[in-house]
């Protein structure tokens, strides 16, 4: 219970939608969505396959708690050999769309092989079938959302799928599902767009049982109580969404700005959550008007946000006059502080865009970051831009690039290369702030040293999801770290990647564990699934998922040479704030780290480690 | 006393816990197509309301039904019999409110009875948008809300 124990095979060069049975072994092993989703990935698919061939596959993995009244229990991943890193990529979203497939009878769908032609997957409960997309290939999300449910004349579809920017092979597309919500980075929706399937749409009217209802019931609830009664749960993300963290990070003095150049931004509270929430519009309401939960979140950070209709930007296009989802922390950091730009409607138009046509803020805002820079030092010229005139702070190239970018027109096509390509092209990589091949998100690892290891030895490349030790170092949770100093990093930083990788694998949202420890989700997954599910047993799959991804980086061809940091941040010293005169500690932390997860000096998992995780 | 559902929809976040716990109660397992209560998404006004049966005093569905399946309790509940109905789904279409609607695997309709008088949604409901009160004080918390709009001090001073 938990699973339907059904998953959809789909392959897409076939045409063909097959029924088969969920390996409940490897659920046992893998617990679910993220975990059991790479399991089935790396079972089935050579790791040196080309991201955007045939022979990839893509994976819609929900985990055992998605569907249930569990706290944030509406997720889904897509799990596939990401383009803009070449490493394992996962992807997670939350919005309605996961927990949808689950009442539609299905745990997973694995898509393999490519259509002839544009196809979309319409699922209506237990009826799976590829339709002709010809009349929605080359339209936007918001554009193929509304064609299809009035298509099946059924308002209550749930869509997952690309923009104009997937099908285009954009190397950081994501794949937005419910308007606004995205299983956002690592180019997902590329992979997606060279299979020429452009969306799932599903529709389910079943329900989802759990083991043993009321111990489940009884654990929910008392997480409910937790989640209500914590202070960042309960109040701060409620009211001011993730954005509650834009001035926090920036007096941390970790805010990476103009390209990484900087570490705070004057600009910061013109973007921040209290700007959202200030009346500006002609109307006297504010950009935020509404927050917005998930399925099932009793947290409800998200954002919903009205562009002033008087502003440069959609004066002209009263379409956009509407509320659609606005900012979020790493959205208003990357299209805000990493382009210089602190111009709030500006920023919130290019929100919309990044939705609208499917693209991820993060790596597009430093992508443009990085170019910007590469046009004030002259490596990149007007006739490289094609006459956009990439200065930092000008909030027109900012919506003018994520205009050509969604749409992969003119330099939009180079911006949508990423920044380690772009940077390569014109001769400037030391720009590039990546990692693996990926963009890293908005905090500066000269001022939360953690972060730099967590970036460094991600599996997906440089990301914040994987091991989010601003918790610790800045907020205090569980316990305060001090965020300047790398003593005691490795361990924190392969604690934190563990449980991720455990709640990440559940169905959960990682928000909740602002509040909540394993102590607190394993009661749920106990309830939920047959068995006896511990912290213990918790952590140990979270191991075993994080070594299972890097067995599959290291088969791909990544060794520890990957696992750095930018120079800059190695190099050039913090100018301003609490970390001013210090770099990135991480060649302090990184041999710690390898030893601590029972790994060589070269990074690669000893035969014992694996043994003891059974991989 | 008779209660009623209060749906306060500013505060609906659009977490659909009331569907997950309505269906729980109904249906024995979580299923948000099966709820007697509906969150709605009107997603370009950043609106989402919850809605349900109002349990009308005179309810069209109950004066339609052609075998007396739906009576009313002593709170003044429309409930559904289902030992009585017969699937013919006139009462849904006699329903001005759609609030009523049918099982196609069961074959009965379905409708919100108020739990009995402990309604499951109330308790999900993370921000209190749907309460459960004497249905008699039903409008005064937003006339209470109208009141403190009435500035009385700024006409005394004109």
């Amino acid at each position: 219970m938990g699973w339907t124990g059904q998953v959809l095979r789909v392959n897409l060069t076939k045409g063909t939608c097959t029924p088969e049975a969920l390996n409940k072994d490897w659920a046992g092993q893998y617990l679910g969505q993220r975990g059991l989703g790479s399991k089935y990935l790396v079972e089935e698919t050579d790791p040196k396959v080309d991201p955007l061939s045939p022979d990839n596959k893509m994976i819609f993995a929900t985990g055992p708690l998605t569907g249930t009244c569990a706290s944030t229990g509406g997720r889904y991943s897509v799990i596939t050999k990401g383009p803009l890193t070449g490493a394992i990529a996962c992807s997670n979203s939350g919005g309605y769309w996961g927990a949808e497939l689950k009442f539609a009878g299905w745990d997973m769908i694995i898509l393999e092989g490519k259509a002839d032609k544009p196809v979309y997957l319409c699922i209506i409960d237990g009826k799976a079938e590829l339709l002709d997309a010809s009349e929605i290939w080359g339209k936007s999300v918001w554009d193929m959302d509304a064609w299809i449910k009035s298509r099946h004349q059924d308002p209550m579809m749930h869509v997952s799928g690309i923009g104009i920017a997937g099908e285009n092979g954009v190397l950081y597309s994501c794949i937005i599902n419910d308007l606004h919500r995205a299983a956002g980075r690592s180019g997902v929706g590329a992979v997606m767009g060279s299979k020429n399937l452009k969306a799932i749409a599903v529709r389910g009217t079943g329900g989802v049982k759990v083991d043993d209802f009321p111990a489940f019931l009884a654990a929910t609830s008392a997480a409910k109580e937790v989640l209500a009664g914590n202070a960042v749960t309960g109040e701060g993300l409620p009211a001011f969404g993730t954005q509650v963290l834009m001035n926090v990070i920036n007096e941390a003095g970790a805010l990476p700005t103009r390209n990484t150049r900087e570490v705070q931004f004057e600009g910061a509270h013109d973007i921040s959550a209290e700007a959202m929430a200030k009346p500006s519009g002609k109307d006297g309401k504010p950009n935020l008007l509404a927050n917005q939960a998930c399925f099932s979140c009793t947290i409800a950070c998200g954002r919903i946000s009205k562009i002033n209709e008087e502003h440069y930007t959609v004066r002209n296009k009263p379409e956009y006059w509407h509320a659609s989802g606005g900012l979020e922390y790493e959205a208003a950091w990357a299209l805000g502080a990493a382009t210089g730009v602190s111009d709030l409607d500006a920023l919130t138009y290019a929100n919309f865009i990044c939705n609208e046509q499917g693209i991820d803020p993060i790596s597009f805002g430093a992508t443009l970051g990085a170019a910007m820079e590469m046009y004030e030092d002259g490596a990149l010229t007007d006739k490289d831009t094609g006459g956009l005139k990439l200065n930092f702070g000008s909030a027109e190239a900012l919506t003018q690039a994520t205009e050509l970018t969604g749409k992969a027109e003119g330099f939009g096509k180079e911006l949508g290369m990423g920044s380690k390509k772009l940077c390569d092209k014109y001769g400037k990589p030391e720009l590039s702030m990546t990692v693996k091949g990926q963009e890293f998100p908005a905090y500066d690892p000269r001022g939360i040293q953690g972060m730099g290891l967590t970036y460094a030895t991600s599996n997906r490349g440089a990301c914040h999801l994987r091991s989010y030790t601003v918790s610790s170092e800045i907020l205090g949770i569980p316990e305060k770290t001090d965020p300047l100093v790398t003593d005691g990093k490795a361990g924190l930083v392969k604690a934190f990647q563990d449980a991720t990788a455990a709640v990440d694998s559940a169905g959960l949202c990682i928000f909740t564990t602002f509040a909540w420890t394993l102590e607190d989700i394993a009661p749920q997954i106990d309830g939920a699934l047959a068995g006896e599910w511990s912290v213990d047993r918790l952590l140990e799959i979270g191991e075993r998922v994080w070594n299972l991804e890097r067995q599959y980086n290291l088969q791909a061809g990544f060794t520890a040479k990957d696992d750095t940091l930018p120079k800059r941040l190695l190099k050039d010293a913090a100018k301003t704030g609490p970390a001013k005169g210090l770099v990135a500690g991480l060649d302090k932390m990184l041999p710690e780290y390898y030893a601590v997860r029972g790994w060589t000096e070269d990074g690669v998992p000893t035969n014992e480690t694996l043994s003891r995780l059974a991989l | 006393m008779q209660k009623a559902l209060v749906i306060d929809p500013v505060k609906c976040t659009g977490c659909k816990q009331c569907e997950l716990a309505c269906s729980y109660v109904k249906e024995g397992e979580f299923n948000p197509a099966k709820s007697r209560i509906r969150v709605f998404d009107f997603h370009q006004d950043a609106r989402f309301v919850p809605y349900t049966c109002t349990q009308c005093a005179e309810a069209w569905c109950q004066r339609a039904c052609p075998v007396d399946a739906i009576t009313t309790n002593e709170w003044g509940v429309k409930e559904v019999h289902d030992g009585l109905c017969v699937g013919c789904k006139v009462c849904i279409i006699a329903c001005p409110f759609g609030t009523v609607n049918y099982n196609a695997s069961t074959g009965k309709v379905i409708k919100c009875d108020e739990c009995g008088g402990d309604p499951a949604c109330v308790k999900a409901c993370p921000t209190d948008a749907i309460i459960y009160m004497d249905v008699e004080q039903a409008g005064f918390g937003k006339m209470r809300q109208w009141a403190a709009k009435t500035d009385t001090a700024a006409q005394a001073t004109q």
